[in-house]
């Protein structure tokens, strides 16, 4: 991470979702009124000055509320878990004393956490004031601009194309190529659309750019309509990130009023107009037609192409869409040089890529790697590995698109061309790490059930297709599985993948196909032993104390919510199971895996 | 979209405030000849007047020129747009992938047990409302949910219990 230079003490709050919701808002109140009180916001010293300043998102959201302290001339210090009564000393002991407050400040393994990334992107997430454009500017921000400015549009074409970068949404298509199409197309009135309608369960990395650094995506989308052609662009939120809109909003109006967005930018002469919509809550609105339509006020749903968006796209006129990841790559490309890019990553996918780290993995939170990083570094470095010493199992990759990878995988590299031959995708960057206590086919069933209540209904293989699909899933994870259902899976997978109009369809059987490629024991141990070895179906549980593994600790009577069970100091547990609710709560929390 | 639901409530009486169209044709005629209007006059009405009933549609298709049928296409196909009322508190819970292997499902049946309550479903009373959303976002402190605007996480389920029964008894109001 680069450097941080200060003139005057600060002291940067995290406020992302993740920081406001553990408590973000009440630390910087907390902040602003022990400065005041202290006397500190205006002393005659300008470098003891102190300021509370909020900043977007740096990712390890394990441990909100994450505060940095700077003091001029020395390097950050970092407090995790921070709440507003620990403020007072922190500024008592640490600002006014000089003295860090040791016990509270992070440790080596939150520095662990960042050893191996590579924040570019993500650099200005924790550092800027989102909600203030002087303040990204005073951190070079559209200094790329600037340059882009100086360019022909030509040049900077062929620059992302040098460059590598590939669409960061999970497709992979090279960003370059794509604008080529849409610069090629005739017309005069072409449309630049950014796709923040972040659908994929497990991703959060639009949400986290766009909270944290709204004007970078701004930046990027001017570079892009720059080098296209397009006079009026369009930002597509999602419903669901109330934080974002009102970010991008705010930073939408500055930008105009600074000239960086309207009918003369910068006094160059290249006029670009851009509005924000916002979703209404529809997965499906992720796939670019679908989105277009939406954008237009109809239902989001997919049309077939050709014709595609660069040719006949919103309001039938070309159209480019890219993703939020996508778009704030440009500022980094354009500043640092195409040739400096391309020699982050490996031959095929450059640069670096953000992934969505969650699930059963010690630290999570939101990571930025260089592409080609193994597996096994971003869950056991980066991530801290297993909570509660309990076995990896699998790590989930690209959402309901994609597919599972297992421990003979973790070496395998992450790049778009090696993931997809191991059977899973890059898609937008989720990965959810799972233990020996899920199961796979519940895992199977949980992406059915999303892609089928996000299936648009339009064509028959995806509507019909994932319903059935779901049928048979639901019949094994309950304990009524037949033979030939793994079969019967498999038949009508492969035929929903050729047959789907858009990628929803196309791809709602990737979690399937894995799990039977890589589980299928775990398949045949529901339908023909009705057991789930992870013990994760309540069907297929009998929710009984094993002695020979009972420890005889009581945890299990303490953690359950009916007082079904029995247990004295010294003696096995017992489950009654008259009374027992299926919850599962004994087995999640009993430390010695003896309930079955 | 979700599951296939009775799109229109049952006939309710009106009061005089929900048949003031004040402010429903002024929010019209702020998008008035603008292409791609539907959707975020929809939102905007739905916010004004809590949710979007026949009456209120129809007279949205009047100013918009636009069927009854063909908004109740667009109201019916995305998931934040409500055809019946809703509660004080609308309790989000996130049922994303991070989430759901972090036990969210039983969040939802805890909200069932102290309120009697599905997806989709409002209590008697109109204090809560249960949203089973696909992802809010904020995996990293799974699992999630929002009662309105405010996020909790890192929940288990008892905890959720106290927190629910901390809306109920208006003590979050606070």
């Amino acid at each position: 991470m680069s450097e941080y230079k200060v003139e005057q003490i600060e002291v940067h709050v995290c406020m992302g979702t993740a920081g406001v919701a553990s408590g973000g808002e009440a630390v910087m109140a907390a902040l602003n009124s022990e400065f005041e009180k202290r006397g500190l916001t205006n002393t005659d010293v300008k470098e003891r000055n102190c300021k509370a300043k909020q900043t977007g998102c740096r990712g390890l959201c394990a441990r909100d509320v994450l505060i940095d302290v700077y003091v001029p001339g020395k390097g950050p210090v970092t407090y995790e878990h921070v709440t507003a009564e620990m403020v007072p000393s922190i500024v008592e002991e640490h600002i006014v004393g000089g003295e860090v407050v040791t016990k509270w400040a992070a440790k080596k393994d939150y520095f662990e956490f960042y050893d191996k990334q590579k924040r570019y992107v993500l650099n200005d997430c924790g550092k800027v004031d989102p909600d203030s454009l002087e303040d990204y500017i005073a951190h070079g921000g559209y200094d790329a601009l600037k340059k882009t400015l100086k360019m022909t549009s030509e040049e900077v074409i062929d620059e992302v194309k040098k460059s590598g970068l590939r669409g960061r949404g999970g497709g992979g298509f090279p960003t370059g190529l794509k604008w080529t199409f849409c610069r090629n197309s005739p017309g005069d009135l072409k449309y630049l659309i950014c796709n923040a309608d972040e659908g994929d369960p497990g991703a959060f990395m639009d949400r986290s750019i766009i909270e944290g650094n709204p004007h970078a995506v701004i930046e990027g989308m001017l570079i892009a309509a720059y080098a296209i052609g397009c006079k009026e662009g369009y930002i597509y939120c999602r419903a669901e990130y109330p934080l974002a809109i009102k970010r991008v909003k705010k930073a939408l109006v500055d930008a105009e009023k600074a000239g960086y967005l309207g009918d003369n930018v910068l006094g160059s002469g290249f006029e670009f107009h851009l509005k924000l919509k916002e979703g209404a809550g529809a997965f499906v609105c992720g796939e670019e037609t679908a989105l277009i339509a939406s954008i237009e006020g109809e239902r989001g749903m997919p049309r077939s192409r050709p014709p595609f968006p660069a040719v006949k796209g919103l309001w039938q006129k070309p159209s480019n869409v890219n993703n939020v990841e996508t778009f704030a790559n440009l500022p980094v490309i354009i500043l640092n040089g195409a040739d400096w890019y391309a020699n982050i990553g490996t031959e095929k996918s450059k640069g670096t890529k953000i992934f969505a780290l969650s699930g059963k993995v010690k630290s999570t939170g939101l990571i930025e790697v260089p592409m080609g990083i193994t597996v096994r570094e971003l869950i056991f470095e980066v991530g801290g590995g297993i909570p509660k010493k309990r076995k990896f199992k699998a790590v989930q990759l690209g959402g309901p698109s994609g597919g599972c990878l297992t421990e003979a995988h973790l070496d395998t590299k992450i790049d778009y061309d090696s993931l997809i031959a191991a059977g899973a995708m890059m898609g937008s960057g989720g990965v959810v790490v799972l233990d020996e206590t899920n199961c796979m086919v519940n895992v199977a069933q949980f992406f059915l059930t999303f892609t089928q209540r996000e299936s648009c209904g339009k064509c028959i293989p995806c509507r019909v297709g994932t319903k059935t699909m779901l049928d048979i899933l639901d019949r094994i994870t309950a304990g009524k599985g037949k033979e030939g259902d793994i079969e019967r899976l498999e038949a009508l997978a492969n035929d929903i993948k050729i047959s789907s109009l858009c990628g929803l369809g196309q791809t709602a059987p990737n979690p399937i196909l894995t799990t039977i490629r890589y589980f299928r024991d775990e398949y045949e141990a529901h339908i023909y032993k009705q057991k789930c070895p992870a013990r994760e179906c309540p069907e297929l549980i009998e929710f009984v104390v094993v002695d020979e593994r009972c420890k005889k600790c009581g945890i299990c009577k303490k953690v359950c919510p009916v007082d079904a069970i029995t247990w004295e100091k010294g003696q096995y547990a017992y489950i009654d199971k008259a009374k027992c609710v299926k919850c599962r709560e004994c087995i999640v929390n009993c430390p010695f895996n003896s309930i079955d | 979209m979700a599951e296939v639901k009775a799109v229109v409530e049952e006939v309710q009486e009106r009061t005089p405030e929900e048949l003031d169209w004040t402010k429903c044709d002024a929010i019209c005629a702020q998008y008035a000849g603008a292409k791609g209007a539907t959707i975020p006059v929809l939102q905007k009405v739905q916010d004004a007047y809590g949710y979007l009933y026949k009456e209120l549609v129809e007279r949205v298709g009047e100013n918009l020129n636009i069927s009854s049928h063909t908004l109740y296409g667009v109201i019916t196909f995305y998931a934040q747009f409500y055809t019946k009322p809703r509660g004080k508190y609308v309790i989000r819970v996130c049922r994303g992938t991070a989430c759901h292997v972090k036990g969210s499902g039983r969040i939802s049946e805890v909200v069932f047990e102290e309120f009697g309550i599905r997806n989709g479903e409002t209590d008697p009373d109109k204090i809560f409302t249960l949203e089973e959303v696909s992802c809010i976002g904020a995996c990293g402190m799974a699992p999630v949910i929002m009662v309105n605007d405010k996020t909790h996480g890192n929940l288990t389920p008892e905890e959720s219990r106290k927190i629910f029964k901390d809306y109920a008894s208006g003590k979050m109001d606070e």
